[in-house]
């Protein structure tokens, strides 16, 4: 008797303990979910079936390298994006014609961990042209096109080490930025084979400006600003008056380089760089930036060849802000800032220092008036510090704990997202005042308005993208998807309409009225306009060669066989290609295509597409192979085989399919 | 009894193909007859498709043009051959030898251009699905190239 009831006792305060840490842990978790649930939420997110959503939301899929792709207000996934990995489903990365998106000068990097999407604008207002995205380990930018959304072209950024406050865009992307977020040392493999401890004396960061070209979508790194070494977080572009300007939040102007997360939280103040890019672009036309040595590739995708085109660069051209004046600026904002973002007027910058008790906004006539007057409290090395009380607009007293990320509607209103108290923060730009606060379930990170980073908000909903998700959903064992959830920001209050999983951890995330994407969308390929080296452009151009160890096969599909389906003469020690043309002409039927043993994945090929498989057998026999998407009532009768026989086998190379009764 | 079971099993089958195909036309999947059409914020909004694309009246049928016909052969070694052989033996849908004098021509334009529509509402068309049990593909070829085939076809 005396044993369980300590042991109860124990549980009990076991769990009372536990309930307080978890309390703790999620910051004032002050209400439950269904106490902020109210009135109709079910009604606001429901999209009737054949209905359609009214936002296409483009999510980052984190440490998934992808980009996932949700309809909002319901929160349907419609399609997940293969970006910097590797997608067996599609064959993106295993086609030998999609292999090359993944080059770098590091050799085939099959993962990335993309954090921020960013859509292209014209004017300053999303467009619904492409969707940029960055790839942060292997520092690289994608450019997805939202006709076909597929990558398009994947660039690599010299001298960047993680590239974090990226692909940020100037308003008419002329532009995509990188900002490195290690300082590195550069130069020669002497200059750069350097004690760490040498941090201050040879370590530098750099700003980086991509040029997407308007048509086809290649990317190239235009110019390069050298920075003192500090770490760069995040950015966003000036807009209207502000035109011509870039601001990247900057953390670890302490310099340090081990036990970041107390040496890089000393000072009271970091900053925010203020870059007059429109200068930086003036110097480069001008030649007066300098062409050092780099390495890095270009990535493109062809989408009539259907082939990766890969440029290798030798050089990159850097500015030098010491000796080009009036680049760079520092403006002091509180304590280690992560988010930097631009009111949809141009007027106001805010910086949302993570561990300040307090939110700076900065106004941009205040700081051209700064530049103007030297009004500066020094300089960090060699770059002027502008005094912080001359280019502040105000401060948002004692608005939350964490703040990160600030997004705007079109009332002029800000929405802040606090890590530390879990909620989100709706206020006023110009008056700075405090209008209302909401929960979120559980720790938010960023968080995204529909045009909300733009000049042009639609504001209707703010979504939420969490960082712990704990009770949230049917557990899934240890490994939890993180969630976003929902809400109106219609009314004078914020209202929870939604939670849903997503993919990977979703950092950022961008929405765009559907209407603006669905006038380029792409529903497949034509197959007159097929330039592929392999194409079989019908039937009759199916065939298979011999060249040497090189087997290569034209094949076909269409609903529901392979031309040729009866393969023989391949033996041990060839390489088969299968080139596998679809002559399909219609939306949504690709074929998919299989063979057993395969050491890669499948072909997913849409309709007048080609993709080519590479296959090494190792076995005598007669191996089967298959078309994997449900394409007709006679799939399961879409298939071959392929006769394997050994090395010095004397069996001629034939390919064909047999019709019972062929005619003319 | 055996055979009774396997025609209404096939008819069963038969049937639950076709329905999906869009003999209901509020349950239409957009891909099935909006084939051509986009941006529409709903899919059900989408303009209802007719089988009758083409009358008579719209065809002109003269003198055998050799231009067209070997248009519509190339045509057809891209887009058709695959399916349908030049002689009378089917391979996944029927030969085409003869065809002209079997199908009336504007019948076989809708056909081409407007397969969706007509499996939704032709019998003729809903026949032949019976038969060779694979949706005609939609190749999206424009109505010239259709009407080039039509004349490669009256070759045959």
């Amino acid at each position: 008797m005396k044993r369980p009831l300590i042991t109860t006792v124990l549980a009990i305060s076991a769990a009372t303990g536990l309930l307080v840490l978890f309390n703790t842990m999620q910051g004032c978790r002050p209400q439950t979910t269904q106490a902020v649930v109210q009135g109709d939420a079910a009604g606001k997110v429901y999209v009737r079936p054949g209905a359609f959503d009214e936002f296409y939301n483009l999510v980052s899929g984190g440490f998934s390298g992808q980009m996932s792709v949700y309809g909002l207000p319901s929160g349907r996934l419609l399609r997940n994006i293969p970006v910097f990995s590797v997608d067996p489903q599609s064959g993106y990365g295993y086609s030998e014609e999609t292999k090359g998106m993944l080059m770098t000068s590091h050799g085939f990097v099959p993962w990335d961990d993309s954090h921020h999407p960013e859509l292209s604008q014209t004017d300053g207002i999303p467009d619904g042209k492409w969707c940029f995205i960055n790839g942060n380990n292997t520092p690289r930018i994608a450019l997805v096109d939202l006709g076909t959304f597929r990558t398009k072209s994947i660039v690599e950024i010299p001298y960047c080490a993680g590239n974090h406050s990226s692909p940020f865009t100037t308003p008419n992307s002329e532009y995509v930025v990188s900002g490195t977020r290690f300082s590195i040392p550069m130069g020669s493999d002497a200059e750069r084979d350097v004690p760490i401890e040498s941090y201050r004396e040879n370590f530098k960061g750099t700003v980086s400006f991509i040029h997407p070209e308007p048509e086809s979508g290649k990317m190239s790194i235009a110019f390069q600003i050298i920075t003192p070494a500090i770490d760069f977080d995040l950015s966003h572009a000036g807009k209207g008056p502000s035109d011509g300007w870039f601001f990247f939040s900057c953390y670890n102007t302490e310099q340090a380089y081990s036990l970041m997360e107390v040496n890089a939280s000393q000072r009271d103040k970091d900053f925010i760089m203020a870059v007059n890019w429109k200068k930086a672009e003036q110097y480069a036309k001008e030649g007066r930036g300098r062409k050092v040595p780099a390495k890095y590739l270009s990535n493109w995708y062809n989408e009539e060849t259907h082939m990766t085109e890969t440029t290798e660069v030798a050089e990159v051209l850097q500015l030098d802000p010491r000796e080009l004046k009036d680049l760079l600026y520092f403006m002091p904002c509180p304590k280690s800032p992560h988010g930097c973002d631009v009111d949809p007027s141009g007027k106001y910058i805010v910086g949302s220092g993570k561990l300040a008790a307090l939110l700076p906004v900065f106004s941009f006539e205040k700081i051209q008036k700064a530049i103007a007057a030297n009004d500066t409290v020094g300089d960090f090395a060699g770059i002027p510090v502008l005094k912080y009380e001359s280019v502040l607009h105000g401060e948002v007293k004692k608005p939350g704990l964490g703040p990160l990320h600030t997004e705007f509607d079109d009332k002029g209103n800000a929405y802040t997202s606090f890590f530390v108290s879990s909620e989100i923060v709706k206020w006023n730009v110009e008056k700075l005042e405090v209008l209302d606060r909401v929960p979120t379930y559980y720790s938010i990170g960023h968080l995204s308005i529909p045009g909300g980073d733009s000049r042009k908000p639609w504001g209707k909903y703010v979504v939420a993208y969490n960082k712990i998700t704990k009770d949230r959903y049917l557990p899934t064992g240890p490994e939890l998807n993180q969630s976003a959830q929902l809400f109106s920001i219609e009314g004078d209050k914020m209202e929870l309409l939604l939670d849903y999983p997503t993919i990977g951890e979703p950092h950022y995330a961008q929405s765009i009225p559907a209407d603006l994407v669905r006038p380029r969308e792409v529903k497949f390929f034509d197959i007159n306009k097929n330039r592929h080296p392999y194409v079989a452009r019908g039937e009759k151009e199916s065939k298979v060669e011999r060249k040497g160890k090189e087997v290569h096969v034209w094949m076909t599909t269409i609903r529901s066989h392979f031309t040729p389906d009866n393969i023989e003469g391949i033996k041990i020690g060839d390489e088969v290609y299968f080139h596998v043309t679809n002559l399909e002409q219609d939306w949504d039927v690709p074929h998919g295509f299989a063979i057993k043993g395969a050491n890669n994945a499948e072909l997913l090929i849409m309709p007048g597409e080609t993709q080519t498989f590479k296959w090494v057998p190792k076995e005598v026999g007669v191996t089967p192979m298959y078309c994997t998407d449900f394409c007709s009532a006679l799939h399961q009768e879409m298939q071959g085989y392929v006769r394997v026989s050994p090395a010095n086998s004397n069996v001629p190379l034939k390919a064909e399919t047999r019709s019972v009764d062929a005619g003319s | 009894m055996k055979t009774i079971w396997k025609t209404s099993l096939i008819l069963a089958i038969t049937t639950t193909i076709v329905a999906c195909g869009g003999s209901d036309k509020s349950a239409t999947p957009p891909g099935a007859s909006a084939g051509g059409q986009g941006g529409n914020t709903s899919a059900t909004e989408a303009a209802p498709a007719t089988a009758g694309l083409f009358t008579a009246a719209d065809l002109h049928l003269g003198d055998i043009d050799q231009g067209m016909v070997q248009k519509g052969k190339t045509t057809y070694d891209v887009k058709c051959q695959a399916c349908h052989s030049t002689g009378e033996n089917r391979i996944v849908g029927p030969g085409w030898k003869g065809v002209t004098t079997r199908r009336e021509p504007a019948w076989i334009m809708n056909m081409i251009v407007n397969i969706d529509a007509m499996l939704s509402e032709d019998p003729e068309a809903q026949k032949l699905l019976e038969e060779c049990l694979v949706r005609m593909p939609n190749q999206n070829l424009s109505k010239d190239e259709a009407r080039d085939v039509l004349e490669f076809m009256r070759t045959l």
